[in-house]
């Protein structure tokens, strides 16, 4: 008989850590927002259309998407030197996969969109909360858009789904250990714009694990709109 | 290339409105904005604070590390400052190498501490051969001015609430361990105040808007050691001169400054 | 260099003020929000139909105004359209023309011959220099730039005052339907202001108090997302800071 993980911040395995979001925290910006999962925090601010220097990176058939995503140095325990690492580019070329699908992009051909997200602190889900304090600061720039982003990452530990691992559930290692999964949904549909899985998950649990993120999902988008209808009242 | 946000007209009238003593926002030229400091900014910061001076919002966090001193100081811990001029703080900023003003900025920052004394770096001394090195990282959220006094302001807060982390048997840092011990600093702690120039005006904390159309500017550090107020550094920048007579009638501004800043911030520390 | 007539450039952008029936029917949304169903409806600025469901293509108030719904936008950059006038600022000049700043995405250009007169190739920095501001009207948008002119009432370089931004969505709300809130601001501060439709303010006026008092005026009501009675409030402004 599998036993059950339980979560030592007294969580439910599919209960998300408490959510915060702010939009307008960057009054420079075109747009911005922050975004949290319990203590993990994300900022994101957007610029553009905007002209777009150096030149001969101008697309014209359409805007380009340029994503900066990057951990501050004092975020992190080890502290971070500053500058790109490798995890870092690699998180803002999928932050930007996972944001281009409901960004119209061909309504500005030859301009950049300037996304930058920075994680004051972090403690996992940082690349899921940038992604949704990202989605809101596009929106908030006033930025064409099919839908909201949401995102959020989903495991399993040993043999229990949970849904917003914390750093100390990432690294579990007992049984089957911790599979740690990133997904971004287009908000209210099946479309999945981010998939990222590292652990020991069986085939069939796969869909199972996707499946998690549906009512986390929903959750995270309400706290979304909510947060950007703040700034119309 | 970003061309400059500020016209020659704009220019112009602010030249002719500080002339008279006037700004937009109503303020005198050497009256600061309201300030606003959260402190606890990022919990796996030894320190950190957020400070924010009108609409400029600058978060500093304070990391500790241990490390080797450097040959000519082998008892003391050492000090980094850096500062990164994110472009999520202005359309201004650009990614890539540094200009001169991110390099500039916590040197500036650096200077005004380490001529305080405000860091006791000799009682930073682990065991022979390994000291703490403290990182002072400034990262501004959106620049409306005047960065340089509101990351000192910010480094200096964020030191009050630094704590030295547990080191564990292998001299690694636990840490699960709670820190017991404040970072080690002596009464004496600094605070910026720039000196910006445009025609023959002088003013202080400018907005983004203001400090575009000046010429050129200089940052005093300045501190209360021994009871007296002491100037620990100065830098000026830009081609403009200064004249003898300006940096007199500054000299006799700063411990008033001083004073006024220091009665607003006193509860951080 | 002829000095603008403020008044005339004003006229050309449309105003509005929001009566208190119309607040009741706008509605904030988020993009991909269904904002209403039914097959009467049509699609605005910032809406699409998707089947039976009219969805919100951008953040901003929805507004239904007969069977058309759209998205006003309350925040984001200035999309430069055809006939816009704009205020912006020369940053460099080329064989052909000059190169203007006007806050958007794209370049925007002033070729030689869309100036108001005749100039030769050897006094264009004299007739426009680097760093100077102008009142320009958008007479095309292409995928590579935008296309400027001076040839019109009102337009010109911009001499002495100053100029500052806004967000451009709050143009329409500065001016005030038929002019009358920028209107109001000008006579209670005896000034000439010229504002573009992407944001950028141009103020001048006698004394320097009053330009301060006109700038601080129109940020009072570019502040305000929608607020019944502005016109009321901004006269009050007036009396408290007289």
């Amino acid at each position: 008989m599998a036993k059950e993980y339980k979560r030592t911040d007294g969580r439910k395995p599919t209960e998300l850590r408490k959510i915060t979001a702010k939009v307008g925290v960057i009054p420079n910006a075109d747009g911005s927002a922050m975004f949290a999962f319990g203590d993990t925090v994300a900022i994101a601010a957007v610029y553009g259309p905007r002209l777009l220097h150096p030149k001969h990176m101008e697309d014209p058939t359409k805007c380009v998407l340029r994503v900066n995503y990057d951990l501050l140095p004092f975020s992190v325990h080890d502290r971070k030197k500053p500058g790109p690492s490798r995890r870092s580019q690699e998180i803002s070329k999928v932050t930007e996969w996972a944001l281009a699908p409901v960004v119209d992009l061909k309504s500005f051909p030859n301009t950049v969109i300037d996304v930058q997200i920075y994680i004051i602190q972090a403690d996992a889900g940082t690349r899921t909360a940038g992604i949704n304090a990202a989605s809101m600061a596009l929106a908030h720039a006033g930025i064409p858009m099919k839908n909201l982003v949401s995102s959020v990452a989903v495991g399993k530990l040993d043999k229990t789904l949970v849904v917003d691992l914390t750093k100390e559930e990432e690294d579990f290692e007992e049984g089957e250990g911790a599979t740690d999964c990133a997904i971004a949904r287009i908000a209210n549909t099946d479309e999945l714009t981010l998939l990222q899985f590292d652990g020991k998950v069986q085939p069939e649990v796969v869909s199972e694990l996707i499946n998690l993120s549906d009512d986390a999902c929903k959750e995270i988008y309400e706290a979304q709109k909510k947060a950007l209808k703040e700034v119309l009242k | 290339m970003i061309s400059m946000e500020t016209s020659n007209l704009t220019k112009e009238t602010l030249k002719k409105m500080f002339s008279k003593g006037k700004r937009f926002d109503g303020r005198d030229l050497f009256e600061f904005r309201d300030i606003k400091i959260e402190t606890g900014v990022s919990n796996k910061a030894e320190g950190s604070a957020r400070v924010m001076l009108g609409k400029t919002d600058v978060i500093v966090g304070v990391k500790l590390a241990p490390g080797e001193p450097y040959p000519d100081s082998p008892n003391k811990g050492n000090l980094t400052v850096s500062c990164d001029l994110l472009p999520l703080a202005s359309p201004r900023f650009e990614m890539g190498p540094p200009g001169f003003y991110a390099i500039e900025l916590p040197r500036l920052v650096d200077r005004a501490i380490r001529g305080s004394g405000m860091i006791e770096l000799d009682k930073l001394f682990i065991e022979e051969g390994k000291v703490w090195t403290i990182f002072i990282d400034i990262y501004p959220m959106n620049d409306d001015g005047n960065l340089i006094d509101a990351s000192t302001i910010g480094a200096i807060i964020a030191l009050k609430n630094s704590m030295i982390p547990v080191l564990d048997e292998k001299g690694m840092i636990d840490y699960d361990k709670k820190p017991t011990k404040n970072v080690p600093l002596s009464k004496t702690y600094p605070f910026s105040f720039t000196f910006y120039k445009l025609g023959d005006s002088i003013i202080m904390d400018p907005t983004r808007e203001e400090e575009e159309a000046c010429d050129a500017r200089i940052t005093f550090g300045i501190s209360i050691w021994n009871n007296q107020y002491m100037v620990n550094s100065c830098q000026k920048t830009g081609e403009l001169s200064f004249t003898k007579e300006e940096i007199a009638k500054i000299m006799s501004m700063l411990p008033k400054k001083f004073d006024e800043l220091n009665e607003k911030l006193k509860k951080f520390l | 260099m002829k000095k603008i007539k403020e008044n005339e450039i004003n006229e050309e952008i449309t105003g509005e003020e929001v009566s208190s029936e119309e607040h009741s029917k706008r509605k904030p949304v988020v993009p991909g929000e269904v904002i209403a169903s039914g097959e009467d409806y049509l699609p605005g600025d910032g809406a699409k139909r998707e089947g039976n469901d009219i969805i919100a293509t951008r953040f901003g108030l929805a507004e239904e105004s007969g069977r058309v719904i759209k998205v006003i936008a309350i925040t984001g950059a200035f999309i430069p359209r055809r006939g816009n006038v704009v205020l912006g600022r020369v940053t460099d000049i080329t064989f052909h023309g000059w190169v203007v700043d006007i806050g958007s995405a794209s370049e925007a250009f002033l070729p030689l011959e869309e100036s108001p007169r005749f100039v030769s190739k050897l006094e264009m920095d004299q007739f426009l220099a680097i760093g100077d501001i102008v009142a320009a009207k958008i007479w095309g948008v292409k995928s590579k730039g935008i296309d400027l002119t001076l040839k019109g009432k009102g337009l010109g370089k911009l001499e002495e005052g100053f100029v500052f931004r806004i967000n451009p969505n709050k143009v329409p709300r500065v001016i005030g339907k038929e002019g009358s809130m920028i209107n109001l601001i000008k006579d209670n501060t005896s000034s000439n202001i010229t504002v573009g439709q992407n944001g950028w303010i141009w103020i001048h006026a006698d004394s320097i108090e009053n330009e301060i008092k006109a700038r601080n005026a129109i940020e009072f009501v570019a502040e305000k997302v929608h607020v019944e009675g502005l016109t009321e409030k901004m006269e009050k402004w007036f009396q408290e800071h007289k």
